[in-house]
C-alpha cells in the first residue's frame, strides 16, 4: 500500500479473526466469532492517530491553527504522541500535560517527537491533567487546546473512519467493543452504526484503576467527558487490572497479538459478550479495538511474572 | 440478604473508614436506603433529586448500573456493588 506521506497512512487498519479465542464459544453450528481491529498499525502505534489528525485538520480549517502555533493538550500519552508527530510534520509546537504516574516509555516517546511535558499530580489522574491544562490555556490565550474530551472532531474521526471500515470488513457485525476514555471511539462508531446498522450492540470497557486515581477532594471534582452521550452505548463494564492483564496475556498466548494493557480490559468485555451469545445460542460477530501495542507498557511489569505481581505493580498507575 | 458494597476513599468518612460494607435490598434504591440506615449521610452523597449524582458511578458485578435500570436495578444475594467517582480515564 502506498501513501503520499506518513500522515496519509492513518486508518484503514486490519481486522483479524481470532479463531483460537473464539473456538470455546461456538457450538451446535452456531458461530460466535471475535475480531480484533488492529489500531496499533497506525503511524505512531495507537488508535489516537485518528482523532489527533482529525482535530488538527479541523482546527486548521477553522483558522484556529496557523504555522508556528502552540498546541496544548491534557493526555496520558497516546493522544499526545499522535499530536506531537502531526505537529512536527505540520510545524506546530506542542505542550502536553500528563499525570506523573504514566509509564516512562510514553514520556520518552513524547520527548522524541518534540513535545514539551508538563507533569500533573498523580492523585486525581487524568482529571488533574485536564484541570492543569485548562489553567495553562487560561494563562496562554494564544495557545490552542484541541481538548480531546470535548472536541467533536475526535468522535467524527471514528464516525467517518473506524465505523465504516468495520462494516466494510465485517458486514455481519453484531457487537462493537472499545475502551471508554474520552469516549470518542465509542461515540463516533456508535453514531455510524446507529444509522448504518442500528442493531449493532455498542459495549464500553472502562479501566478501573487503583484508589489513588479516584482520590478526589470532593465528588464535585468528578469528570464526565463533554463528548459522552450515554444513549449511544448499550452497556458499560468496569474492568480492573487483574482481568486486563489476564486477557492481554491470553491474546498473546492464543493469537500472537502483543497489545497494550487497555486492550486486555476491552477483550475482557468482548469475551463477556461472547459468553452471553453462546449461552443464548445466538450467532455473533464481535469486533473489538486493539488500541495500541504492548511496547509502551513493558516497564509496568504487566507481561511477566505472576498475575498477582503484575496486578500489584499496576496499582496506582494509569495503565490505560 | 447480603450484598458487598465497595466504598471509594472519598465516602469512607461515612463508613468509619471501611473500604467495604455489607448491605441488603432488592433494588439499588433499597440498598442505598439500607446503607443510609447504618451510615447516615451517605445517601445524600450518592443521590440528588431522586437520581444518581452525575459524578457517581455504581457498578453491579462490574456493569454500570445506569444500563441496568439505574436506582431500580434489581439486586440479588451475593452481588458485588462498586461505587466510584467519575474520573477522566482511558488511553488518552
Amino acid at each position: 500500500m502506498r501513501f503520499d506521506n506518513h500522515l496519509a497512512s492513518v486508518g484503514n487498519t486490519p481486522l483479524v479473526g481470532l479463531p483460537r479465542l473464539s473456538d470455546q464459544f461456538s457450538r451446535g453450528g452456531v458461530e460466535v466469532r471475535l475480531w480484533a481491529k488492529l489500531e496499533d498499525r497506525n503511524p505512531t502505534g495507537s488508535i489516537k492517530d485518528r482523532p489527533a489528525l482529525k482535530m488538527i485538520e479541523q482546527a486548521e480549517k477553522d483558522g484556529l491553527l496557523r504555522p508556528g502555533c502552540t498546541i496544548l493538550e491534557p493526555t496520558s500519552g497516546n493522544t499526545g504522541i499522535s499530536l506531537a508527530m502531526a505537529a512536527k510534520l505540520r510545524g506546530y509546537r506542542i505542550v502536553c500535560v500528563m499525570p506523573e504516574n504514566t509509564s516512562e516509555e510514553r514520556r520518552q516517546l513524547l520527548r522524541m517527537w518534540g513535545a514539551e511535558i508538563v507533569s500533573s499530580p498523580a492523585a486525581g489522574g487524568s482529571n488533574e491533567a485536564v484541570r492543569v491544562a485548562k489553567r495553562h490555556a487560561a494563562e496562554h490565550p494564544d495557545w490552542v487546546m484541541l481538548y480531546q474530551y470535548g472536541n467533536a472532531a475526535n468522535a467524527l474521526a471514528h464516525e467517518e473512519g473506524t465505523g465504516p471500515e468495520l462494516l466494510a470488513d465485517l458486514p455481519s457485525i453484531t457487537h462493537f467493543v472499545a475502551g471508554l476514555g474520552t469516549t470518542g471511539t465509542l461515540m463516533g462508531v456508535s453514531r455510524f452504526f446507529r444509522s448504518a446498522k442500528p442493531d449493532v450492540r455498542i459495549v464500553a470497557a472502562e479501566p478501573r484503576y487503583g484508589e489513588l486515581v479516584y482520590g478526589l477532594r470532593n465528588l464535585d471534582e468528578g469528570f464526565v467527558p463533554e463528548l459522552y452521550d450515554a444513549s449511544l452505548i448499550d452497556t458499560r463494564f468496569s474492568v480492573g487490572p487483574r482481568d486486563a492483564v489476564r486477557r492481554v496475556r491470553e491474546l498473546l498466548e492464543l493469537e500472537g497479538i502483543f497489545a497494550g494493557i487497555s486492550t486486555g480490559a476491552i477483550l475482557h468485555a468482548a469475551l463477556g459478550q461472547a459468553a452471553n451469545a453462546a449461552r443464548d445460542g445466538v450467532a455473533a460477530d464481535i469486533a473489538f479495538v486493539v488500541a495500541d501495542g504492548g511496547w509502551k507498557y513493558l516497564s509496568t511489569g504487566a507481561y511477566e511474572g505472576t498475575i498477582d505481581s503484575a496486578e500489584e505493580s499496576l496499582e496506582g498507575q494509569l495503565w490505560a | 440478604m447480603a450484598i458487598e458494597v465497595r466504598i471509594p476513599t472519598i465516602l469512607r468518612t461515612y463508613t468509619a473508614g471501611e473500604k467495604s460494607v455489607s448491605g441488603s435490598g432488592g433494588t439499588l434504591a433499597a440498598l442505598i436506603d439500607d446503607l443510609e440506615a447504618n451510615h447516615a449521610g451517605i445517601k445524600d452523597r450518592l443521590i440528588d433529586n431522586g437520581d444518581l449524582r452525575r459524578f457517581v458511578n455504581v457498578y453491579v458485578n462490574d456493569e454500570d448500573v445506569r444500563f441496568l435500570g439505574g436506582l431500580g436495578a434489581e439486586l440479588k444475594d451475593g452481588d458485588q456493588v462498586v461505587v466510584l467517582p467519575a474520573v477522566a480515564g482511558g488511553a488518552s
